[in-house]
């Protein structure tokens, strides 16, 4: 399948800091990818990377097939909504849509007049005016009326509440089903993530520690609950993510592809949730010299 | 619309299998017959929130178990009726399950310990048939 955001050993560096390093990574086509991490992990410096608001100090990033930040005409294959989902606020909705007609060959006004309409948007209204879910509304209906084949969402639903919230992940939904875009989207909420990505990567401290289908990741890890156990006991093809330990129990949470055959072990299924939690404490823990604060590295 | 789809985010079972569980399960207590057409995947889209290609490979999955077919441009409809011959089989299995836990008892287990050995056993039989 091919991929419609590559990055190879991609970095940016502000003076001394790293903000994003080796970060290798190929999104097919057709997800809906979501990407987490804590904050400064950075999620929007690789999205400001992919529609070329920064260019890399190092490494590359291939966005449709195009370097972002040296071929403007393919931006217009790409929908941006940046964080906080900024509008005009002197400016109606009405003017929004036509600015966008202005701004863009591919402009599809027939898709931005009917999503407004269903969304009961007063086009006399100026967007200073509307509510933070209108508001959002409104930027996302911006970025598909161009009809991208690529939507880059940077923490979307952050500042909304949870009806707005769930309200405009429908409407993200409705235009992956109709249109077939793909999506790119950070956020906190993994309840949120579980529900809309089919594709996960996660950021931590500049790095990509984990990305891959949420069905895959999924299936292959797992929560063990048995007695106490030496980590060395176990099978190669098992890799801790994080261990607890009391004198007499382990608790570890694993990564493996094959199955788990030792019947001292109590085998839990986990979420999504429980996969981000893991691999983020494991970055912030267990790794002296390694932690986020620490990112002047090579 | 003969069903409508919920999500439980918290349940670590992924959201397709949910789907197609849901099916299976209205299926069998003969909520959903032969002929019956599933919401589109717009309309389960539209009202859970959910990735479509979550719904595409739910019905994708029935379709390779033989339950439901897609006809392009309509919709996905329920093609077997599986209620009837499944619940035939309710009765030797719940005979076979009387006598098993029987056994259980002779052999000292209480109720929970019962509970618990059945609930981990079903439990490893469905991952090691998921996997």
């Amino acid at each position: 399948m091919t991929a419609v955001l590559q990055a190879r050993g991609l970095g940016k560096r502000y003076r001394r800091r790293w903000a994003l390093s080796e970060c290798t990574l190929a999104i097919p086509a057709g997800r809906v990818v979501g990407l987490v991490g804590p904050n400064g992990a950075g999620k929007t410096t690789l999205l400001h990377l992919a529609v070329g608001l920064l260019s890399p100090s190092a490494g590359a990033i291939e966005v449709l097939g195009g370097q972002p930040d040296s071929d403007p005409r393919h931006l217009g294959r790409v929908g941006f909504v940046a964080q906080e989902t900024p509008t005009y606020s002197a400016l109606t909705v009405a003017d929004h849509l036509r600015l966008g007609a202005h701004l863009n060959p591919g402009w599809d006004s027939q898709l931005a007049g009917s999503r407004i309409e269903q969304l009961g948007l007063d086009p006399a209204q100026r967007a200073g005016k509307l509510s933070g879910g209108q508001r959002a509304q409104l930027a996302l209906t911006l970025a598909i009326a161009k009809r991208p084949e690529l939507l880059l969402l940077d923490e979307p639903v952050a500042s909304l509440d949870p009806l707005a919230r769930r309200e405009f992940l429908q409407g993200l939904m409705e235009v992956v089903a109709e249109h077939g875009v793909s999506v790119v989207l950070s956020s906190h909420l993994v309840a949120d993530l579980e529900r809309v990505c089919d594709h996960l990567v996660i950021l931590v401290a500049s790095r990509v520690r984990l990305a891959g289908d949420v069905d895959d990741l999924l299936a292959s890890h797992h929560l063990l609950i048995g007695p106490r156990r030496d980590l060395a006991t176990l099978p190669d093809n098992q890799q801790v993510i994080s261990a607890r330990h009391t004198d007499r129990q382990s608790t570890l949470f694993i990564r493996t592809d094959a199955p788990i055959l030792d019947p001292s072990w109590t085998v839990e299924q986990v979420s999504l949730e429980d996969i981000v939690l893991a691999y983020m404490s494991q970055a912030a823990g267990t790794r002296p010299g390694r932690g986020p604060g620490l990112g002047v590295q090579r | 619309m003969v069903i409508e789809f919920h999500l439980n985010v918290r349940s670590g079972v992924s959201p397709y299998l949910q789907l197609v569980h849901q099916v299976r399960q209205a299926m069998r207590l003969g909520l959903v017959r032969e002929g019956d057409q599933l919401p589109t995947v717009k309309d389960v889209v539209s009202r859970l929130a959910i990735n479509p290609n979550t719904v595409l490979k739910a019905y994708r999955e029935l379709e390779h178990a033989g339950l439901v077919a897609a006809r392009p441009g309509v919709g996905t409809f329920v093609t077997t009726t599986l209620s009837d011959a499944s619940l035939a089989a309710h009765g030797p299995l719940r005979r076979d399950l009387q006598r098993w836990i029987a056994k259980a008892r002779q052999a000292g287990l209480d109720d929970e310990s019962i509970e618990a050995l059945f609930g981990d056993t079903f439990r490893s039989a469905t991952e090691a048939g998921v996997a």
